[in-house]
């Protein structure tokens, strides 16, 4: 049963996740809309961060994690035995908790990515710096100064030289793992409308435990509980009539 | 308020005898140089400290205390075993650390810090049984040239097992502290492991890499018992790995006690270890410095 409307960019199924005999994520099932803003929400705890890592999978330099079932991206299974990993993580950029700059220059974060994948020529660099650093509202901040380490940037300015670099590969997917939860309300702010501003070209899905947030921001929602997937549909049908008690109650802040 | 003056002054008495204990390590230092010195003076009568130091000729019956051989044999055993050590310890920690199934990472580890609490006569008596006759037997020939196998290449190969596991082990724990959120943050760009290595966690890392090739030469210069086990204790600026050498530490401790008969020998032996002392703050204040330049690149 597909709730969304248009072409699934993402499509779980019968998704199993487990840490050795712990099992976090069970029987996923679902679709993820192309180019809207879908938010994870759910209490600390609950698989989000694992559901995300899943994706891209990052999952796969834990040790001792099992993955079962399918996941679809475009239509490809990522985790069918011979597709290149590295293109899967390159379709797809991601925004960590707290930010995590490169130990190098401002300049050379944002033209990490494209030199990983081949790209010398520094006329083309200087664009691509420019364009996504202008992109995630950052260029009139650094431009002076683009061969500063980054980790001398403020955090919020961190963060949002983190999306720039991601998008600097030309994902067409962004997952932000509670991109904001170690950034001041204004720099929060930042990084919302860029957000919001990008779901026009991108499919963005963000994981966030702040309620309002999503609110906000999302276009579709998914309430995730103990693993499993409770309820998901449209961001206003979720939020105000939510069908399922849990959500109720997690929406009420019964649980967190 | 008496229990607040009490207290203060229980906190300034804290802070007096923390600061006071603190600069116990900088008098210890300057002390012994002091001291060692002061022993060697009676040498500068005979001699400018310049002419004894660049000089090689060591005669010590006749007053001559030219120390430069016993200077270049530490500094290419020394080196030597540094340039083995650095790189291997280097991939040996990469390995553990970023390849390794934490199955075999938990065996290795206890392993090598066994290793690296191994007393030095027990490496001594290896290098004598298998390093010496390797060389000797096999290397030398292979190179076209004769040695007895007793070498600045026997010396440099044994100091170099010997301070592979202490530099592993501070390697190790710098990559354990990188977080595991850095190098998510390449993978997702779509970097492959080697890449992230290469490009953000060596960098990361680099300023403790540093830290940890100092502690193992530091180690290395003053190694004394295993190293005069095998390189020959030849009087002689070495010309090539393959000949003998007579590090300062191994010149201190075969002569000390035995030649005081001999006037001022007692005092050379002083400068030597002060000659030693002084090479080990040089090769530390150098690794600061590029310490220094390595950070300021990074924050």
């Amino acid at each position: 049963m597909s709730l969304i409307i248009g072409r699934p960019h993402i499509s779980l199924k019968n998704l199993n996740v487990y840490y050795g005999h712990l099992q976090v994520l069970k029987n996923i099932t679902l679709d993820i809309p192309d180019r809207q803003i879908t938010v994870i929400i759910g209490p600390s705890g609950c698989g989000k961060t694992t559901l995300l890592k899943t994706l891209n999978r990052l999952l796969d330099s834990v040790e001792g994690v099992r993955v079962e079932g399918r996941v679809l991206v475009d239509g490809e299974d990522i985790y069918s035995p011979g597709v290149e990993v590295t293109r899967i993580r390159k379709k797809m950029g991601l925004l960590s908790q707290r930010p995590q700059v490169l130990p190098m220059s401002i300049y050379d974060n944002v033209a990490y990515g494209p030199r990983i994948h081949g790209l010398k020529n520094k006329q083309q660099l200087d664009q691509i710096v420019e364009r996504y650093l202008r992109i995630a509202g950052l260029w009139d901040e650094v431009k002076d100064r683009l061969s500063e380490p980054a980790s001398r940037l403020s955090l919020g300015q961190q963060q949002r030289l983190c999306l720039a670099r991601g998008l600097a590969v030309e994902p067409e997917i962004i997952l932000g793992d509670e991109p904001t939860s170690a950034l001041d309300p204004q720099s929060s702010q930042n990084v919302e409308k860029c957000l919001l501003s990008l779901k026009s070209q991108y499919t963005v899905l963000l994981v966030t435990h702040i309620l309002r947030q999503a609110r906000r921001i999302a276009d579709y929602i998914v309430f995730l509980y103990l693993g499993e997937i409770v309820e998901h549909g449209p961001a206003q049908e979720v939020l105000n009539n939510p069908r399922d008690p849990r959500t109720k109650a997690y929406l009420s802040g019964e649980i967190s | 308020m008496t229990n607040y003056l009490w207290r203060l002054r229980k906190e300034i008495w804290a802070s007096k005898f923390m600061g006071l204990s603190s600069s116990l390590p900088v008098f210890l230092i300057l002390l012994m140089l002091l001291g060692l010195f002061l022993k060697a003076k009676p040498l500068f009568v005979l001699k400018p400290l310049s002419q004894i130091i660049f000089s090689s000729h060591w005669l010590p019956l006749k007053g001559h205390f030219g120390l430069w051989p016993f200077i270049m044999g530490t500094l290419w055993v020394t080196l030597l075993a540094l340039f083995i050590a650095a790189p291997i310890s280097l991939f040996v920690a990469i390995f553990l650390s970023e390849y390794a199934p934490s199955g075999i990472r938990e065996i290795a580890r206890p392993m090598i810090d066994l290793l690296a609490g191994l007393p030095s006569v027990i490496y001594g008596v290896w290098g004598v049984l298998i390093i010496v006759p390797f060389v000797g037997r096999y290397l030398a020939p292979l190179f076209g040239t004769y040695s007895s196998g007793y070498s600045v290449l026997a010396g440099g190969l044994v100091l170099a097992v010997m301070i592979l596991p202490t530099i592993i082990h501070v390697i190790l724990e710098i990559f354990r502290a990188i977080p595991q959120a850095v190098r998510e943050a390449s993978l997702s760009l779509g970097a492959t492991k080697w890449e992230t290595i290469k490009h953000v966690l060596l960098r990361q890392a680099a300023p403790g890499i540093l830290a940890a090739l100092v502690l193992g030469l530091s180690r290395a210069l003053g190694e004394t018992m295993a190293v005069l086990m095998v390189v020959g204790n030849v009087v002689q600026v070495p010309r090539s790995l393959f000949d003998g050498a007579y590090p300062l530490p191994a010149l201190i401790a075969n002569n000390y006690g035995e030649m005081m008969s001999i006037p001022l020998y007692d005092s050379a032996l002083m400068l030597a270890a002060a000659i030693l002392l002084v090479l080990v703050i040089i090769f530390n204040l150098i690794a600061r410095l590029i310490l220094l330049r390595v950070e300021k690149g990074l924050r």
